[in-house]
């Protein structure tokens, strides 16, 4: 067998050896997904979603974690919006060239890969103790903000740096001070992008379980919160208390929790994609 | 006008400036927390001491054993992750037709935006009695699958981060090499991903600094046991899972007890600042490079 040959064979091995890697992690979601599904669908019924946390599995169920869940979306969404895309905006319109902007955008670099854990001692020391907000929504809410403003703030970025200059000069020109161009031209040609990328920020805050347990969200809640100063659960950390026990019939009601889990996270990454889609087609400069 | 602009303005500056307060509320915290730490236990112990009991009667404050428990499931994760996770991004790359790269990505990457409780969930169910059939001396809770569920998690990161690096090396590297009669295999591997090196490593920085840092995979499948091994087979801790473990129970404000996490937290911080840093560095340079 000469080299050439051998190389040939070489290169469509590692063509099907490719091919193989590729579908190892798809397999691998399949699998799981039908795992989670098949063992946690039939859990799933109105009592379920409308009862609260109970010893005996099968009377236990998830409004309070869902509630929270909803509230700390809600929450963290207000205070994390207006700050990401305010930050991006002066970093990628005011401050190009000052060194603070630069000192910035390491630092946001940095934050983007800080262990989420670590977020929840900050949230834990500066939220629930030195501003007294205990193991409050406002205090989980808050420490969330933090975690998924780098993700907002780079979002921001991408979506206004593919806005053309030209759409600029032409409002400069037109006499519009700095300001009104940013917020009548560029921010509504760059809102597909920013709207994509607070989604998937979002949906990426609601899966967070380790720095809300840090911050001190309780495993045991059975009402429902009705401000942002009560305490709470969500699902994720619902998900977990039923993980850790022993028994069976608590297994299957993690897995109808993970089912109503990924359908929220898969449902707002469904979103997102459709946003980026429409507004990729839409938007030709 | 011009004063309206210039409060404008500031308003931005400022909630630009929050990222830098997180950090330093990060540093500050970790820091004020661990002194009262080290004024109760010496750096010395806290680094050689090879037992860490701190919620026993007879307490020992040694990190290594949670050091060695986060140091062993991240190999296993990259041990994993790296080989299929740059075969794929070869393969995307160079060998996948247009139309399937274009269906298979998206879906790899609905695996990075899966919640981690999910995955220590598949971890403890699914993988980890899958492995004690094959292996039946396999405890129910081990480094081994939390590692491997772990590395699945970060494929996606290693493979798409690796795919831009290769598809950023210029078109004429690869047409020379084809000129020259060389196969796919050898263009890829002889060229482009040399070429694309810096790009590549720091895709597997970030994801080993994502493997450091992961919790609830390792608190749910590999148990809450610290122990200074590198058996992947037994329950061990990460400096992670402990600060979970800590939050969960009722532990007072202000004892030492308390003030573990926060030297843990220090501990795992500095760890994936460095990282974080060498990352960011290489990508300045990779970046040059090309401009």
């Amino acid at each position: 067998m000469n080299s050439a040959t051998k190389n040939r064979i070489i290169d469509r091995a590692f063509k099907w050896f490719g091919i193989a890697c590729t579908l190892f992690g798809l397999v691998m979601l399949g699998i799981f997904l039908a795992d989670i599904v098949g063992e946690g669908i039939g859990r799933i019924d109105w009592d379920f979603l409308s009862d609260g946390p109970s010893r005996k599995a099968e009377k236990a169920g998830i409004l309070p974690a869902l509630a929270g869940t909803l509230w700390v979306l809600g929450l963290t969404a207000i205070i994390a919006i207006p700050l990401g895309i305010s930050a991006g905006i002066y970093l990628e319109e005011y401050g190009k060239k000052n060194r603070l902007a630069s000192i910035i955008e390491v630092n946001i670099a940095n934050l983007a890969g800080v262990p989420s854990i670590i977020y929840g001692l900050l949230g834990l020391e500066i939220f629930g103790r030195i501003m007294g907000m205990g193991g409050s929504l406002l205090a989980g809410s808050s420490t969330l903000a933090l975690l998924i403003l780098p993700i907002i703030i780079v979002a921001t970025r991408e979506a206004i740096k593919a806005v053309p200059r030209t759409i600029r000069e032409a409002s400069f020109g037109l006499g519009a001070s700095k300001w009104q161009t940013i917020r009548m031209q560029v921010l509504p040609a760059a809102s597909g992008g920013i709207v994509t990328g607070v989604i998937l920020a979002l949906s990426r805050a609601i899966g967070e379980t380790a720095p809300l347990i840090v911050v001190g969200a309780l495993a045991f809640i059975d009402s429902v919160p009705t401000s942002p100063g009560d305490d709470f659960t969500v699902l994720p950390i619902q998900i977990f208390n039923w993980v850790s026990r022993p028994q069976k019939a608590f297994l299957v009601n993690a897995a109808a929790g993970i089912v109503v889990l990924l359908a929220v996270t898969f449902v707002m990454n469904g979103i997102a994609l459709y946003l980026r889609q429409r507004w990729q087609k839409k938007v030709k400069w | 006008m011009r004063k309206k602009e210039k409060v404008i303005e500031i308003i931005l500056a400022a909630a630009a400036g929050i990222t830098i307060l997180t950090t330093i509320g990060i540093i500050w915290v970790l820091l004020s927390e661990s002194v009262g730490f080290f004024s109760h236990v010496s750096v010395w112990d806290f680094l050689t001491d090879t037992q860490w009991t701190p919620l026993f009667a007879d307490k020992h404050y040694g990190i290594m054993p949670l050091f060695s428990g986060t140091l062993l499931t991240t190999l296993i994760a990259i041990a994993l992750a790296l080989p299929v996770g740059l075969t794929v991004a070869v393969y995307l790359s160079e060998y996948a037709p247009r139309s399937f790269r274009a269906v298979i990505k998206p879906l790899l990457e609905i695996l990075a935006a899966i919640p981690t409780v999910v995955y220590g969930y598949f971890a403890l169910t699914v993988v980890t009695p899958f492995l004690q059939k094959i292996y039946p001396d396999l405890a129910g809770f081990n480094a081994l699958s939390a590692g491997i569920v772990m590395g699945i998690m970060i494929i996606p990161l290693i493979s798409s981060m690796s795919e831009d690096a290769l598809y950023a090396v210029p078109k004429s590297l690869r047409e020379a090499s084809y000129g020259m009669g060389a196969t796919r295999f050898q263009t890829a591997f002889k060229v482009l991903v040399p070429s694309a090196s810096s790009g590549i490593i720091v895709s597997v920085i970030l994801a080993i600094s994502r493997a450091v840092g992961e919790t609830m995979i390792v608190a749910i499948a590999a148990g809450q046991q610290p122990r200074l091994t590198f058996d992947p087979t037994v329950p061990i801790e990460t400096i992670t899972t402990y600060i979970v473990q800590v939050s969960m129970g009722d532990v007072a404000r202000g004892t030492p007890e308390y003030q573990t996490i926060f030297a843990a937290g220090l501990t795992l911080f500095v760890f994936t600042l460095i990282l974080n840093n060498i990352s960011i560095r290489i990508k300045r340079r990779f970046q040059q490079k090309y401009e």
